[in-house]
């Protein structure tokens, strides 16, 4: 079996281009030749801290960016073809759950709504069978099933967030992409996420490429993990590897950042 | 924010005010509406009411008074009944005024969807095109249309309608542009809609009300145009009826038949100040700030109301000392607490936490410590603060506000928001010194630089002029911290003051805060929701559920052995850096009742 995402060379630069008066306005190199890859039912994490260029790679796999160079295979698909073939090949292939889940809900729409678009437009659903699929999708997501008569301000940030994974999975792509998925809730509720996420995972045989500034968080889910620094990917590692022997300095400096519960008992026994 | 209105119980009565009392409760607004009802009501019944053919002359009978026979309000020049023609000039006037705002509202909002969503090259035509509309005088734009279209009332309105749809564009652009970078448009997109789909379907809800507001405040605007074109001849034709065309007809009378142009012209008064005072209310009734409290602004000091004082108690030894704080907020006519029985003690030197989850209350209670809690619909309804011994809440307003950054500072979430950013720095760092000090302007930006050294910003010199956005989020949370330090307060209350930093800075931000607190004995209060934070940092912790502490202890103790069950779950629930997947597996039997 073919990896779920290959990326080659990714590189992205914002700004940069020539006004009338040929003088070229201010670019940002988000990303610089980026390469990985994510294997079939693994969970990939990526590490970094703001201005890293890791949402960035997110979004472009998902197609709401363009690559200014390098070449993204999903699925055994190439990215620019699945790209001309519009934006519904893109989303039945790989989908992305955002990092604030109120806001990624339309506030004037019911859940029924939100959830009719993916069955309808990408699955081509009748009426019948999106019933029962969204009947299924709340009832995997762990949601009451009043959940779809009400407004997205109705719920917690938790609950709001297993209802935008409900979507996600609504298309029935294989890959998903979570950018930060759980950062904006409160720790108990990210918990239960994670939790939730886990499960779906072996239960669709999905394929994670998990977005994260928390190390602690990326540890307990990933497989492997990737750090970003600056646009680059300095280092990529299994997660047992890279948290006990980080190789990059980088990377070190993050760990040792990290706030711990034992400190406390470090500091005054 | 996580203001603790979530949390409170669901028992009490919190029902909003419906948009009705709300609008009503606008007296202005509701006299509006009356006038408006009435003169609509007449409008639209002229028809069957028992007046005489507003078009009939009989110049044997012209220009008689007010409340002759037959005619309450007189006649004009051809002898026609001006109560009649009023009646059905207000129909005229109203319908044109209402059919040309539905025109400017719809192309309006369309111009203004396309370019706010599509930006660009789609953006700049299509603005720049709105921008050469509103470079012409109205009028004399009106005319121009009416001009080339000939006069007529229809033309008339095509004209105002053309007038005012940049009024629409604008708006609705301003709205769109916030709108299409929106997480659910991106999530609409992902979802396979097309961008039209997306404009129609979920933009176009959300800028809704955006065009309600502003056609109910242009409505009456129209109407007057309207009444304007007319009023030059170039509106309603002879011999039908509008307000305009009759005020331009009484002009030459004005002087021996007054009442063929004041009355008119009176209506128009009328019927445009009804619209106004109404719209006005609409927009307040809609806009979703007002809907929260009730139609006041809130202040910035908080209103006390406390129902149980605790007495002052001999010798108080701790700096900061709260005791049964309790602070509710309004919410429709309930006042519903928001914490409760809130007790700890701050010492000297010491680092306190308050840890707790969104909607838990732990930001609300370090605001009332000082009165910050907004009110309306903030009260501090029991309980007091005493810094070194004295309740703050039995000092003057102006005696709280000497406290503040004096004696005790704040150092905030997000520097940015709290940071004006059209000033330097600098400046604010010496504002800061100067609300509480009498010393000159550049010793006080000596001091100002002095701080950001302190604080750890290298080149302070060049720095103190740089503007906020053009500093790191680390180096503008540093400047918070310089601008708390600005009077050597003896208490600093940091609220997330690194949550929205990332890791490697927050040590550095923490290590800074740890460091002066040794060095100057400064007593810290650190609200947090990281377990990691307090652990790295705080002496003494209280958890906080639900607007109560459920925990208070050292820090060391609550972290190794919790004795109420909430603070174990949420200990639980915090992955640790080695722990690795075993994470999940030891979490899940927490959540296993979860389950439907």
């Amino acid at each position: 079996m073919s990896d779920a995402i290959v990326v080659t060379n990714l590189r992205k630069t914002f700004g940069g281009r020539r006004n009338i008066l040929g003088s070229a306005s201010h670019s940002v190199h988000a990303v610089k030749g980026v390469s990985f890859a994510l294997r079939q039912g693994e969970t990939l994490a990526i590490v970094g801290e703001s201005g890293s260029g890791k949402s960035t790679i997110a979004r472009m796999l998902v197609g709401l960016e363009t690559p200014s160079s390098g070449t993204m295979e999903i699925d055994g698909q190439d990215a620019a073809t699945l790209r001309a073939r519009g934006s519904k090949a893109f989303g039945r292939t790989i989908q992305y759950v955002f990092q604030d889940p109120v806001a990624s809900l339309n506030p004037r729409k019911t859940i029924d709504k939100i959830l009719d678009v993916p069955l309808r437009l990408l699955r081509n659903y009748d009426g019948s069978t999106r019933a029962a699929r969204k009947r299924e999708l709340l009832d995997a997501v762990k949601m009451p099933k009043d959940t779809l008569e009400r407004y997205p301000h109705e719920f917690s940030g938790g609950q709001a967030q297993r209802i935008a994974i409900a979507r996600a999975l609504a298309a029935e792509a294989k890959i998903m992409v979570l950018d930060e998925p759980v950062s904006a809730l409160d720790v108990s509720v990210q918990a239960q996420v994670l939790l939730l996420l886990d499960e779906l995972k072996s239960r669709f045989g999905l394929s994670y490429l998990f977005i994260s500034h928390d190390l602690a968080v990326v540890e307990s889910v990933s497989d492997r993990v990737a750090v970003m620094y600056l646009g680059e990917m300095v280092e990529l590692d299994t997660a047992a590897n890279l948290f006990a022997a980080p190789r990059h300095d980088y990377t070190r400096e993050l760990i040792a950042s990290a706030p711990r519960l034992n400190a406390a008992s470090l500091q005054d026994p | 924010m996580t203001q603790a209105l979530a949390t409170t119980p669901q028992t009490v009565s919190t029902a909003r005010l419906s948009s009705w009392s709300l609008l009503l409760n606008n007296r202005l607004a509701a006299a509006g509406l009356l006038v408006l009802a009435v003169i609509g009501l007449i409008a639209l019944l002229a028809p069957w009411l028992p007046i005489p053919n507003p078009n009939a002359t009989l110049p044997a009978n012209r220009l008689q008074p007010v409340l002759s026979e037959g005619h309450l309000l007189g006649t004009d020049h051809l002898g026609r009944d001006i109560l009649a023609r009023l009646i059905w000039g207000t129909r005229v006037s109203i319908a044109v005024g209402l059919s040309a705002t539905a025109i400017a509202a719809l192309i309006g909002s369309v111009i203004g969807l396309v370019s706010g969503y599509a930006r660009g090259v789609t953006d700049n035509i299509l603005m720049r095109g709105i921008d050469m509309l509103m470079a012409f005088p109205y009028i004399l734009l009106a005319l121009a249309i009416v001009a080339v279209l000939g006069p007529g009332l229809l033309n008339a309105l095509y004209a105002i309608a053309i007038v005012n749809i940049p009024f629409f564009a604008r708006n609705v652009r301003g709205v769109t542009v916030g709108l299409a970078s929106r997480e659910f448009v991106d999530a609409a997109r992902l979802s396979g809609k097309s961008h039209a789909a997306i404009l129609f379907t979920e933009v176009l809800p959300n800028v809704l009300p955006v065009i309600v507001i502003t056609m109910s405040t242009t409505v009456g605007w129209m109407i007057l145009e309207t009444a304007g074109l007319s009023f030059l001849g170039l509106g309603a034709q002879p011999p039908q009826s509008d307000l305009g065309s009759m005020l331009g007809e009484g002009r030459r009378l004005l002087f021996n038949a007054p009442h063929v142009s004041i009355i008119p012209g009176l209506m128009i008064f009328a019927l445009v100040m009804s619209i106004n005072l109404l719209g006005d209310g609409v927009r307040d009734v809609l806009d979703p700030r007002l809907r929260a409290g009730d139609l006041t602004r809130p202040q910035a000091v908080t209103r006390f109301d406390r129902r149980t004082q605790p007495p002052q108690p001999s010798g108080a030894r701790d700096i900061l000392e709260v005791e049964s704080l309790e602070t509710s907020f309004q919410r429709g006519r309930a006042t519903v607490p928001a914490v409760r029985n809130i007790s700890f003690t701050l010492g000297k030197g010491e680092c306190f936490g308050l840890i707790g989850e969104s909607g838990s209350g732990k930001s609300v209670t370090a605001l009332s410590l000082l009165g910050l809690v907004a009110s309306p619909p903030g009260i501090i309804t029991g309980g007091t603060v005493r810094i070194e011994g004295e309740d703050v809440f039995s000092r003057s307003e102006t005696g709280i506000r000497a406290l503040r950054g004096a004696k005790v500072a704040y150092v905030f979430q997000d520097p940015l928001t709290t940071l004006h950013p059209l000033y330097r720095v600098g400046e604010q760092i010496a504002e800061a010194i100067l609300a509480h000090k009498r010393i000159g302007k550049t010793e006080a930006r000596a001091r100002a630089i002095a701080l950001m050294e302190k604080v750890g910003i290298r080149d302070a010199n060049e720095r103190v002029d740089a503007f906020p956005h053009e500093m790191s989020g680390g180096q503008r949370q540093r400047i918070g911290i310089a601008m708390a330090l600005a009077n050597d307060p003896d208490i600093i209350i940091a609220d997330e003051p690194t949550t929205a930093l990332d890791v490697t800075v927050q040590a550095k931000i923490l290590d800074l805060l740890q460091d002066l607190r040794r060095e100057r004995g400064l007593a810290l209060l650190l609200i947090t929701h990281d377990f990691g934070v307090v652990a790295q940092m705080c002496d003494r912790v209280a958890v906080m559920k639900d607007g109560e502490i459920v925990e208070c202890g050292r820090t060391a103790d609550v972290l190794r052995a919790p004795r109420h069950e909430y603070t174990r779950k949420l200990i639980a629930c915090v992955p640790e850096l080695g722990q690795g997947k075993a994470f999940l597996e030891s979490v899940r039997p927490l959540f296993a009742e979860v389950k439907p």
